[in-house]
Parts: structure tokens; sequence; C-alpha cells
């Protein structure tokens, strides 16, 4: 059933493009197919409503990876944001996103009524999603579902932040990243990655850390030559 | 920064004869999509924001609000400028799917670089490739085509400043990218019915040669990550 979409996986393309399988027998359609970013399903086809190269996932896992540089808040993703303001019992904070998003004091490891949570208007966090759909508004929370950290809550002092586009962001994100690995030879670093574009990085000394920031703009447009042309550039110029 | 100039020559026919065409882009680094749009000597650059954060008063509960700004290259935006917003606001709303984003807004600006004739439609180009480039979610793309009629009744398309002011009537057509349909149309001068329908026929067949080029840049865009 996805002969039609299978010969386009790694090509470009563009809204407006449809994939039909209105022709098929009846009885061949038992398979199920899974849209994601990008696509939409009506009917018997498939449409195609933003541009970038079709990725497919087995066994049936089909979206578009595009480049763009807006975040939309989607259930689940882990983002970087910056607290805005206290209204009462939560914060907002800055995802990025159309609307801001609310996090609950009591959305923390360890915080109770009586109990709350350190965080100031400006801070930086690294929350979650369990709220995010185009009716509503976002809400982050910085625990898992056993109740633990797991990683997100409030950011320490140090450390830069940059914008960089969603599609790097998935690159970092991949499991086994080319990118990260090239950047881990060069010397000790830590990075938080946001699905919001947001990248927060810290190493030793300031300049290291400016270095780690350059070079992970600068990858934006590069081929894999000739990323690690410039990283053995790097990699030679400092000791 | 992205760089894809690139231009695309179109072979002259008798009919639908179209001046060379350049698109960049992903070009400005603020705004979310961004694009500059070149045709012959016209050019123009545009820029989107968002989905963003909407003013009260202008939300619609069930859809993006869609502003467009045409800034001209000297002096401040008049009347002329106010219409043709209207016309590339209204195709782009046409197009896009802003009931996926409902409650915030969308801007888009078009900054004149140079007026060569065919403004309108190289507005419309631009605006197109500005908005894919920001991945709106859209349920098909559109390009705008202008066809002159010389006084002899010959149909010049994308004529240039010069064939404008000689010319008899002058039509604009935004045109979809899956049924070839006129998304809209704005007209001067004087002609016939006939005249009108062989204008659109003209601009459908020019449309393909210009969704052609749309998908060339964006694949030459994404190359490095295929």
């Amino acid at each position: 059933m996805f002969d039609s979409f299978k010969h386009k996986v790694g090509e470009v393309v563009l809204p407006g493009d449809v994939f039909s399988f209105a022709s098929l027998a009846p009885d061949s359609r038992v398979e199920k197919l899974i849209c994601g970013p990008g696509l939409r399903r009506n009917g018997d086809e498939v449409l195609v409503c933003k541009s970038g190269v079709l990725r497919h996932k087995p066994p049936n896992l089909f979206w578009v990876d595009s480049q763009q540089r807006r975040y939309v808040p989607a259930k689940g993703e882990s983002v970087i944001g910056i607290v805005t303001t206290k209204v009462g019992d939560t914060f907002k904070v800055d995802v990025g996103g159309s609307e801001q998003a609310s996090l609950s004091y009591l959305a923390f490891e360890g915080a109770t009524k009586r109990n709350r949570p350190n965080v100031q208007v400006g801070d930086l966090v690294y929350a979650q999603f369990i709220i995010a759909n185009k009716d509503m508004e976002p809400e982050l929370v910085c625990i898992d579902s056993c109740g633990r950290a797991n990683g997100m809550g409030v950011f320490g002092t140090d450390g830069l932040l940059f914008r960089v586009s969603l599609g790097l962001v998935r690159r970092l994100l991949v499991p086994q990243s080319e990118i990260v690995k090239d950047l881990e030879r060069l010397f000790p670093f830590e990075m938080v990655v946001g699905m919001n574009g947001r990248v927060w990085v810290r190493a030793r000394t300031t300049q290291q850390t400016l270095i780690v920031a350059n070079l992970l703009e600068s990858c934006e447009n590069m081929t894999a030559e000739q990323r690690k042309a410039l990283f053995l550039r790097v990699a030679g110029g400092c000791p | 920064m992205h760089n894809a100039r690139n231009a695309m020559e179109v072979e002259s026919s008798s009919t639908c004869a179209l001046r060379e065409f350049g698109c960049e882009q992903s070009l400005l680094s603020r705004p979310d999509g961004s694009s500059s749009f070149i045709q012959g000597d016209t050019s123009v650059l545009a820029g989107v924001y968002g989905p963003a954060d909407v003013k009260v008063s202008k939300e619609i509960h069930d859809r993006a609000t869609l502003e467009v700004l045409i800034q001209p290259k000297v002096g401040m935006s008049g009347v002329r400028e106010r219409a043709q917003e209207q016309c590339v606001r209204e195709t782009c709303e046409a197009a896009l799917l802003s009931s996926l984003h409902p409650r915030s807004s969308l801007s888009l600006v078009l900054q004149i670089i140079h007026d060569d004739g065919s403004l309108l439609s190289c507005c419309l180009n631009a605006a197109c490739m500005a908005l894919m480039d920001a991945g709106l979610p859209m349920g098909c793309l559109f390009c705008g085509v202008t066809c002159a009629i010389d006084r002899d009744g010959r149909i010049v398309t994308d004529p240039t400043m010069q064939q404008e002011k000689e010319s008899r009537a002058l039509m604009t057509f935004a045109i979809d990218s899956t049924e070839r349909k006129v998304l809209m149309s704005t007209t001067k001068g004087s002609f016939s019915v006939n005249e009108l329908q062989q204008c659109i026929a003209v601009s459908q067949r020019a449309s393909e040669k210009i969704f052609q080029f749309y998908r060339d840049s964006v694949r030459r865009r994404y190359s490095k990550t295929l």
C-alpha cells in the first residue's frame, strides 16, 4: 500500500502534493498509516502541507522534515523556557510558541504547598509539555509521571543560551548524532537541547562555551565533510 | 546564512514568455520565514512572522489573523499599496490552513526593492516562498502571473514597466498549484470576455513553469540535508 509513498521517501515534497490510495482494492487497505508533521489525511488521500523532505520510519510512520524556525508546541516534547511572570500559583513561561505556557509551582520534584521551589522571573527551565493543542493554553511540568525530576527543572548559573533552527535541533537529538559525537572529541562540555530550537551550553571556560556555541550555529548549513574539516581545524587551534 | 541564489532561464515561447526569475529563501535571520523573489528587474523581499501572539482586538477564535504590509521603495505606503495588500492577503488566506493556528497572528511584510513591471505578481511569488519557508501549513501553493494586452491585441506575460505603460489592459491572476484555478484577479483597462479567457489560459500555462521553479529552488535548499 505504501509503494506510492515509499519511492518518494527522501525526496523534497511541497504543499499541495497528494498521495492517493483510492485506486487500491478495499481489502488491501487494511494497513494502518501514521501521518506525522506536515502530512494530513483526507479520506483516501494524504495531503502534504509543509515543504521539506519526506521521511519514513518502519513500519508505517511518515512525516515531513522541514527547516522551520518558529516552534509549535507538541505534547510530550521537552523544551527550554524562560520564566516571564508569576501569576498566583503558576509561572508563565516563554517557550517561543504563539502563546506563553503555564507551569505550576507544584510540578517540580519534591515541591509541596509548604515547600515552594526557588524559581525567579528570568530563570531558565527545562520542562516538558503535558498539554499542547491548538485550542488550549499549553502546560509544562518539570517532573515525569513518577514524580522524579529526570533531568528537568531550573538551570544553574553560567552557561549560554542561543537559538538554532528546529531542523538542526532534531539532528542534534537523533540517537548517536554525528554532530554531537564530533563535538565531544574537542573538549568536555554540558549541553541542553530543547525541541523549541533553544540550546544551552556550558564548558569549563567562557571561551570554550563560545567555541561550542559558534560551532553549533555554523553546523546549520554544512555538509558532513565541511563540518569534519572545520572541527579538525578547531581541534588543531585550541590545546 | 542559507544561500541558494539560483536563477532559471525560461525559454521564450510565443505566448507565455517569462523573464528570468531568481529566488532565495531564509536569507534574513530575524523573521521566521523570508524570501526574495526577482523577476527580470523587479525584485521583492518578503518576511513572515508567526504564528505569534495576537492583540485581543484582532483575535479570531477559530483561525489565525493574517496581516500583510507592503513597503514601497521610497515614501510611505498609500492607497495603491493598501489595494495590493488586500489582494495578497486574500490569496494567502485561501492557500493557508489558518484554522490549524487559531488565536494567533501571522504577519507578512513585503519590501519592494525595485519595480520594473509585474509588481503584484512578484509580491505574490515572494509571499508564497516566504510562507513555505516559515513552514506554515498550506493546502496548496499559489503564484502570480501578470498579463498585458497591447494595442495590437497581443498578450504579453510578465510585462516590464515599459510594456505595462504601452498596454491597453493589464491583469494579474493568482493561480493555485493543485487545480490551476484562479484564486484572485485584478484588472485594469478595457478588454473583451474572450480576451480575459485567453489571458487566464495563458497564465495557467505560465504558472506551470513557476511551480516547477518553486520545486527546483526548494529542492536546492534542502540538497544539503537530503
